[in-house]
């Protein structure tokens, strides 16, 4: 699903801040992406969304190397991927229901056709009585689940999560990691980013990729 | 025959996932936030940029249209000119000339100026109470044109050098030509000052438009990450400017429209004033013709398309840039 093979990356002419990165992701996979604050876990997540480009190395996405990829497929193989980010990444003036329904008004659907679908995902996540309202009058913790709605919408083959929790009490935290168990059992790929060692201990079987002063040390 | 009906299922697959997929759909809120965008600036220049356009194109149409009248109305005559020649009566010259005229086919009135005209005529610019039986003043004949036949003028013009002393014909093509040049050096000149404004409205849009995705970056990441692809972010760009364009554009080139409309009203009003009469002998009433409003309707369409297209060509450049 995901290959990467010796990237590296460097900003302008810094140094480089990841080095010789390799590993891949399975389809229906778990795991953690873990390091401390600044070891280039949001980097490598960017490199993965190909929101970055690497400055060394070979990375594969759904069987395509995107070493250069035109624009239209690359939008392709971003529709086969869903991310939450840190900061929630909402658009302030849509309402709950249209931040959620927005990878699907992209892809050109008609409302009518995922209506139903957008505002019973919103009930699971708990957000079903937030439907109309602004990300502004949201808590955090609504705003996290909102993003993690967004995420899923589109059903991605993989779910990429930036410090999912960071912004939410434990109890809400445990809620959101059964939500992402639940999602690959259904068969979705998850990597979450975070530094909560609380949270990776809940789920001991996953998978642990630890970066640290820019490279990749995995724990199966 | 299988390519074109090929081509043809294309395009319409192309058009159903563009209706599909284009923004506001099924009323769906502009995904660029609309308070971001500084939309009431830009409807300002646009109107300006086309009330300038509008206004020089329904001018030009103006002169265009003034310098017809005046080129159909110098073509109908052609002037004889007797010069008095030592040792002839001048009188006697001018009447054989006029007789030359009245005899040739395709004219149909002949008037002659007397002495008193023909001095009449140089008061203008030599003032009244001047003695000028010593001056040698030419006399002139001037010949109505028929519009049905064609006169000769290169044997009417042999008949009277042949049988007229001092004689010279002048069938005002110099001065037609040279209107001819003036009016297409004014239609020329407008049609450069179009282009500018046109040009100028795009470059106003373009910065615009870089302004707004440089305000909403992180609004244009998020929907790249959530798998808008760039042909989306352009149409939800284009089709918000396009109507920034109409409704900027409506606005100037409606209150060209009405310039003109209150400058014929003036222009009739003042007609009996001798102002009025300078002004109708350069302009004409002031009157466009239903031409005149078609181009400045065309104007307004022009102005909304440059700016709905303007702003598709600077998205897509700044996201090639930005990927």
């Amino acid at each position: 699903m995901v290959r990467f093979e010796n990237v590296g990356l460097r900003y302008g002419m810094g140094p480089e801040v990841l080095h010789d990165i390799s590993f891949s992701i399975e389809p229906q996979s778990f795991q953690f992406l873990t390091g401390p604050s600044g070891a280039g876990k949001t980097t490598l997540l960017r490199l993965i969304l190909l929101s970055l480009k690497p400055t060394r190395g070979l990375i594969h996405l759904f069987g395509t190397d995107v070493t250069r990829i035109e624009a239209d497929k690359l939008t392709d193989l971003r529709r086969r991927m869903g991310v939450v980010f840190q900061d929630f990444r909402l658009l302030d003036h849509l309402t709950t229901y249209e931040n959620v329904a927005l990878p699907l008004r992209v892809q050109g659907k008609e409302e009518a056709t995922y209506r139903a679908e957008v505002k019973e995902l919103l009930h699971w996540v708990g957000l079903g009585d937030r439907i109309n309202v602004k990300p502004s009058t949201l808590s955090g913790g609504e705003k996290q689940r909102a993003a993690i709605a967004r995420a899923l919408i589109a059903q991605p083959d993989l779910l990429l999560a930036d410090e999912p929790t960071g912004n939410v009490d434990p109890s809400l935290a445990r809620r959101l990691l059964r939500l992402f168990l639940e999602l690959n059992r259904s068969g979705t790929a998850i990597v979450i980013a975070t530094h909560d060692i609380a949270l990776m201990d809940q789920f001991e079987q996953a998978r642990r990729l630890v970066l640290s002063e820019g490279r990749l040390h995995i724990y199966e | 025959m299988n390519d074109a009906k090929a081509f043809a299922a294309h395009l319409k697959k192309r058009a159903h996932h563009w209706w599909r997929a284009r923004p506001h759909a099924a009323n769906h809120p502009p995904l660029i936030p609309a308070e971001s965008i500084a939309g009431r600036a830009l409807v300002i220049v646009i109107a300006i940029m086309t009330f300038l356009a509008a206004l020089t194109a329904g001018a030009a149409q103006l002169v265009g249209a003034a310098s017809s009248d005046w080129q159909s109305a110098v073509a109908r005559e052609v002037t004889i000119q007797v010069r008095p020649v030592a040792g002839r009566i001048i009188d006697q010259e001018v009447a054989r000339a006029a007789d030359i005229a009245r005899a040739t086919p395709g004219i149909s009135g002949v008037k002659v100026y007397t002495r008193e005209e023909s001095e009449r005529l140089l008061e203008p610019w030599l003032g009244t109470g001047l003695n000028l039986d010593q001056l040698p003043v030419p006399r002139l004949i001037v010949l109505r044109l028929d519009e049905q036949a064609k006169a000769d003028f290169t044997a009417l013009r042999r008949a009277l050098v042949e049988n007229v002393r001092g004689v010279t014909l002048d069938d005002h093509r110099v001065w037609i030509a040279r209107l001819a040049a003036m009016a297409q050096s004014i239609v020329i000149l407008a049609i450069g000052i179009v282009a500018l404004v046109i040009t100028a409205t795009a470059l106003a849009v373009a910065f615009a438009t870089r302004g707004v995705m440089a305000g909403n970056r992180d609004i244009i990441e998020v929907l790249h990450f959530v798998g808008a692809s760039d042909a989306y972010i352009a149409d939800e760009f284009q089709s918000h400017f396009l109507r920034l364009g109409l409704k900027g554009g409506v606005v100037g080139g409606v209150a060209a429209m009405l310039f003109f409309l209150l400058a014929s009203g003036l222009a009739s009003a003042w007609v009996a004033t001798p102002g009025g009469h300078q002004i109708e002998a350069l302009f004409g009433t002031f009157a466009l013709s239903p031409g005149g409003f078609i181009a400045m309707a065309m104007i307004i369409v022009l102005v909304a398309l440059v700016t709905s297209v303007g702003s598709r060509i600077t998205v897509r450049r700044t996201l090639r840039q930005l990927a």
